[in-house]
């Protein structure tokens, strides 16, 4: 209570940033997450070769200083397609995980909020979507609409939401139990305004480590909808569609399915030890 | 002068029960009470018999089942939030757990200025926050910090700070120290009854502990399974409990301080 104040916030502020570098899960997966966006950013605007660029006289090149990466069996640049494919999944993985937290997040809050049968009914319709897989619905949407992109982000925003209403909904009751909500109910705050100053900062870090974890099962889930054909379409490049084309030349280019691999084992671990880090730190502040 | 701040009319509350079955939960049983102003009213019983339920009724943040709660002779039961606001400013709560009394990601200074906000009280915030510390006998420089940053009776000396900034005239106080090691409760108590004449305070002061109720109010009603057996003056029901309850309670003083230790 002898701290000077103003110095406070700055010590509190300084002393997070240390305890997010002291973090290993929490600094690795900042790096790689960081690392793919950056990249994603990048392939808008430039690749070393046009993503989409055939050169028939170097099909299935190996590794060199033009191609470093080598090329694919029309001759397209192997690395450029592994950056342009990055914004694919930054697009699937993203929007699928706004789209389920955009719907997840105000249905968890409501469900422990109200107590009576329509957030039964919204608790029980949760656990039956939750039974659903991502893959079945991707399936009917792919029947339905066409293969692409935004199917995929469709389903598996889809088949997450029943994950972000549970999530919110536990995390928000601790919250909501707690006796500064009676107080603030006390001192006339509405059932809004609560959610806003207590509720949201409350569950926040929970929040956003649960769209961690659920951007890295995106990836998976992307890239195997795209291997399988229900996704991003050929031409267009993801690591799914690369890796699904690469498999004809496993026996003579092995290396061709092994980027696309590393990619998405990469961009999963980054992201799940991004959000074990949050966890972590949240943990270690007590739960705060 | 004195009336009424807060009346319980034939009050009942009962919850659904836990299960699929049918049955209630009556917490609380044709209650009738009456908070005299300007007077210092213990409510009294075991843990399960009620005290937090009505607690919440007197503050209105839950209907009764049966009968009606009035607020300076007017009802308040049933009535929408945005006829509360006088209501909300006068009668004010300080809960028992300082855990969870507090938001911990918040800047006490936000702590204490958060009930002016919502009730439109217009004052210099950082002014009032001062003073309000004060009351509570905290330096000013506590508004910087957060709340976990204290101890359990400072938290308990802001959750305090925090009701009085509207200016309550009623403060209703639900085991407010129960949850305090002895001195500090010592501490938290004195302040307390200090703090009641100073801001001609009517309390209402919920435990489940007979010595602490004798230390600090004028009345006591003691509560027995959701219903009221006695009510009187301390002095009187001390000296002379009617009820076999209330001289359970009374008998368990000794025992409880002597087993308990440091609580
Ligand atoms: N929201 C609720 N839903 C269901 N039952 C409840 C609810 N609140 C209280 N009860 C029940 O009502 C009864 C009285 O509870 P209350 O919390 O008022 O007791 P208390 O005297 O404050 O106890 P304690 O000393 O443990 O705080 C208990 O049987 C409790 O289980
Ligand atoms: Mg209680």
């Amino acid at each position: 209570m002898t701290l000077l104040a103003g110095k406070v916030d700055e010590a509190q502020r300084r002393s997070a940033f240390r305890r997010w570098r002291a973090n290993p899960s929490a600094l690795l997966g900042t790096v790689i997450v960081g690392v793919i966006a950056l990249t994603a950013l990048v392939s808008l605007v430039w690749t070393p070769y046009g993503p989409l660029a055939i050169d028939t006289n170097h099909t299935l090149s190996a590794m060199s200083a033009s191609h470093w990466l080598g090329t694919d069996e029309y001759g397209r640049d192997t690395l450029s397609r592994l950056m342009a494919s990055c914004k694919i999944t930054m697009y699937v993985g993203g929007l699928s995980v706004l789209f389920a937290t955009a719907i997840g997040l105000p249905l968890g809050i409501w469900s422990a909020w109200n107590k009576g049968w329509v957030s039964q009914l919204i608790l029980r319709a949760a656990d039956v979507l939750y039974g659903f897989p991502a893959l079945l619905a991707a399936s009917l949407f792919a029947a339905a609409f066409g293969a692409s992109t935004n199917t995929v982000v469709l389903a598996i925003g889809i088949a997450y939401i029943p994950v972000f209403v549970r999530v919110t909904r536990s995390a928000a009751l601790v919250i909501l139990n707690a006796e500064y909500v009676l107080a603030a109910l006390a001192y006339g705050r509405r059932p809004f305004a609560i959610v806003r100053k207590h509720v949201l900062p409350g569950i926040g870090s929970i929040i956003v480590a649960q769209m961690s974890l659920l951007f890295s099962i995106a990836v998976l889930a992307e890239s195997g909808l795209d291997y399988l054909g229900l996704g991003t379409a050929p031409p267009n490049s993801s690591w799914g569609t690369m890796l699904q084309s690469a498999q004809n030349y496993l026996s003579s280019d092995a290396l061709l399915c092994l980027w696309p691999s590393l990619a998405i084992v990469l961009c999963v671990l980054g992201f799940s030890l991004l959000s074990e880090g949050v966890s972590e730190l949240r943990d270690e502040r007590g739960g705060r | 002068m004195s009336g009424s701040e807060l009346q319980l009319v034939g009050v009942s509350k009962t919850y659904p029960s836990p299960g699929w079955g049918r049955d209630e939960v009556a917490a609380l049983t044709d209650v009738s009470l009456d908070v005299v102003r300007g007077q210092s009213l213990g409510i009294v019983g075991e843990s399960g018999s009620g005290k937090s339920t009505l607690a919440r009724l007197l503050l209105a943040l839950e209907q009764p089942s049966a009968g009606r709660v009035l607020f300076r002779d007017e009802q308040i039961s049933g009535r929408a939030e945005r006829d509360l606001r006088l209501f909300r400013r006068s009668v004010q709560i300080v809960f028992q757990d300082p855990m969870s009394s507090l938001d911990p990601r918040m800047k006490i200074h936000d702590i204490l200025a958060e009930p002016l906000r919502a009730l439109g009280v217009e004052v210099d915030e950082a002014e009032r926050v001062r003073s309000l510390l004060e009351s509570v006998e905290l330096p000013p420089s506590a508004a910087k910090r957060c709340a976990f940053q204290f101890s359990g009776g400072q938290r308990q000396r802001i959750a305090i700070a925090r009701a009085l900034g509207p200016s309550p005239s009623v403060l209703i106080a639900d085991e407010a120290v129960s949850a305090l090691d002895v001195s500090v409760r010592a501490q938290i108590l004195n302040l307390l009854s200090s703090l009641v004449t100073d801001f001609d305070l009517t309390l209402v002061f919920i435990s489940h502990d007979m010595a602490v109720i004798r230390h600090l109010c004028d009345a006591v009603a003691v509560l027995y399974r959701g219903s009221i057996v006695e009510t009187g003056l301390t002095s009187d029901v001390f000296r002379s409990p009617r009820e076999a309850y209330t001289q359970e309670l009374l008998a368990a003083i000794p025992r409880i301080r002597a087993g308990r230790g440091r609580d």
